[in-house]
């Protein structure tokens, strides 16, 4: 564990803290967003370019922007009055913790399921393009096939709004 | 001596690091690069501001600056002087955390980039495998800048400003994306470094830069165009749009905070200009194969300061864009061309460079533009809005 582990797993989850806890939500965005930045650091530091370039772009570049202008347009940005705990905070602890323990439970015990893991696996991006076009051109397909939908399905909910209009 | 003069910067750095022990040399070689990019580029900027002033003001029929110094060539320091000198106003019911990071996001953000061009020959700082997709990267943080600032000053023209230069950003972004894909699709590269090796050819004394393809032509245009929008310059300065809402999202900044807007705009433009440059005029490389004993940095920054002339060109000719017109444009007009600009790269691929490639591409990206500027026109999007609140 570097030092350099230690920044960015500091940048994460006070990222992540900071959006639970602070009361403004555009905040809380910002928050989150430098919470997806010290993620995509730490897939750099890990040595996956793509996946932490992806991450910058995707998450900064077009979650992020598409959470602050969804608050813009749907509420006003003034902080909320109550306190930031829901009132079933305990539930929600509990069922955060048991999917905590399960994940982590997993990947622990995922090193022995493996054989012969020792060496660091290289992924440069020209073996992601093959293997997305070869082996895994099918789950591609159908991701596409979704979004595509998706997409439809959102002009159609905007046009809708235009033909009651008229 | 021609390998001198080209490599003059790159041997100057290995002369400077040799006086340090090896262990620190790699650390001391990068603190230098990036100290040199952070010097050069403000000096380009500066430079720059004052061409634009003074070439607006030759398009608009008045001098431009003329006060200080001969020619008025010190604005830029006098500029400069006043922008750190004057008071730094923060509105009483902002948010001074956001509103003060905001201009730092975007100035480190556009700095980034530079990290992986290809200035000249051997002269870029980090040779990634991705180097393509970390400079997008770097430009997708500049928007939640913007965003930041806008929010954060409380001021509806700033807010308006940043939902319009958001909106105008990702739309176009899509496009600039895009018609970089298509120069991915033939190098089968993602590096920059790469991309320029693959363009620094001759045949019959001329380069092989993509510019020079029926592909590349239509990938440049719509590059050039995007990034226009992506930079915020007129004809898409609508974020901006002195006439309708004062300064957009940096109306209230003052001081050095505005001036830092003011730099991150223009170094973003040499970023992207820069960017284009590598992708489809070849980078360093000379345009024609006897002028190849011209150092390659020379090359780029000439490449790069014709571009800068064209966005003041542009700027100095046409009028804004009103917000129906630039999403109608993106969305109908540029992205179904960039798509098909992609197959038609897939087709250059596969049938091979040759002369009829060259005439049946072109013919394909000719006639869908023709069609499409057409019926766009007979639709009658280009005539007076309608207004659908208003009235």
């Amino acid at each position: 564990m570097s030092i350099v582990f230690w920044i960015f797993a500091v940048i994460t989850l006070g990222g992540a803290l900071a959006a639970m806890l602070l009361r403004s939500l555009v905040h809380s965005a910002l928050a989150v967003t430098l919470s997806f930045a010290g993620l995509a650091l730490m897939f750099l530091e890990l040595g996956a370019q793509f996946a932490g370039f992806t991450q910058f772009l995707v998450y900064i570049g077009a979650v992020a922007i598409l959470v602050v202008f969804a608050i813009l347009l749907t509420r006003s940005s003034e902080e909320t009055g109550s306190g930031v705990f829901s009132p079933t905070w305990l539930r929600g602890l509990v069922i955060a913790a048991a999917v905590f323990a399960v994940l982590g439970w997993s990947i622990l015990n995922s090193a022995a399921a493996l054989p012969g893991t020792t060496a660091e696996p290289v992924a440069s991006v020209q073996q992601i393009g093959q293997a997305l076009m070869g082996p895994y051109v099918l789950p591609l397909e159908i991701v596409a096939v979704l979004l595509t939908s998706a997409l439809i399905g959102a002009v159609i909910v905007a046009m809708h709004e235009k033909e009651g209009a008229e | 001596m021609v390998e001198k003069a080209d490599q003059i910067f790159v041997t100057l750095l290995h002369w400077l690091v040799g006086f340090l022990p090896t262990g620190w040399q790699h650390l001391a070689s990068v603190v230098v690069c990036v100290v040199v990019i952070i010097a050069v580029y403000p000096t380009l900027f500066a430079l720059a501001v004052l061409l634009e002033r003074k070439g607006l003001g030759r398009m608009q029929n008045r001098y431009g600056p003329n006060r200080v110094g001969p020619f008025g060539i010190l604005q830029p320091v006098a500029d400069g002087i006043k922008s750190l000198t004057k008071e730094d106003v923060v509105p009483f019911r902002a948010d001074a955390l956001v509103h003060f990071m905001a201009p730092l996001v975007l100035v480190v953000a556009v700095f980034m980039g530079f990290a992986v061009l290809p200035m000249g020959r051997n002269m870029e700082l980090v040779d990634m495998d991705a180097s393509l997709l970390f400079f997008f990267a770097m430009g997708a943080s500049t928007e939640l800048s913007v965003f930041m600032a806008g929010w954060s000053s409380r001021n509806k023209y700033s807010l308006l400003g940043a939902m319009r230069a958001i909106a105008q950003m990702i739309s176009y972004e899509v496009i600039l994306l895009l018609s970089s894909v298509a120069v991915v699709m033939i190098t089968g590269s993602l590096s920059l470094v790469k991309i320029v090796e693959a363009q620094n050819h001759y045949t019959w004394g001329l380069p092989h830069w993509f510019v020079l393809t029926p592909w590349g032509l239509m990938g440049f245009v719509l590059f050039v165009i995007a990034s226009t929008a992506e930079t915020n310059r007129s004809p898409f300065d609508l974020p901006e749009g002195e006439s309708e809402i004062i300064a957009g999202y940096f109306t209230e900044y003052s001081g050095f905070k505005f001036a830092l807007f003011f730099l991150g705009e223009y170094v973003g433009m040499f970023g992207i200009a820069g960017f284009g440059t590598t992708l489809f005029l070849g980078g360093w490389s000379a345009p024609l194969s006897v002028l190849t004993w011209v150092p390659s940095w020379i090359w780029f920054f000439g490449k790069v300061l014709l571009w800068i002339c064209f966005f003041i060109w542009l700027r100095g000719t046409l009028p804004r864009l009103r917000q129906d017109q630039l999403m109608n444009f993106a969305w109908k007009f540029a992205l179904p061309l960039t798509l098909l600009n992609l197959i038609v790269a897939a087709l250059w691929h596969f049938m091979g460079a040759g002369v009829v490639t060259w005439l049946v591409c072109f013919a394909i990206l000719a006639i869908a533009y023709v069609l499409m500027a057409r019926t766009g026109l007979k639709r009658g999007k280009i005539g007076p809005r309608s207004y659908r609140y208003a009235e």
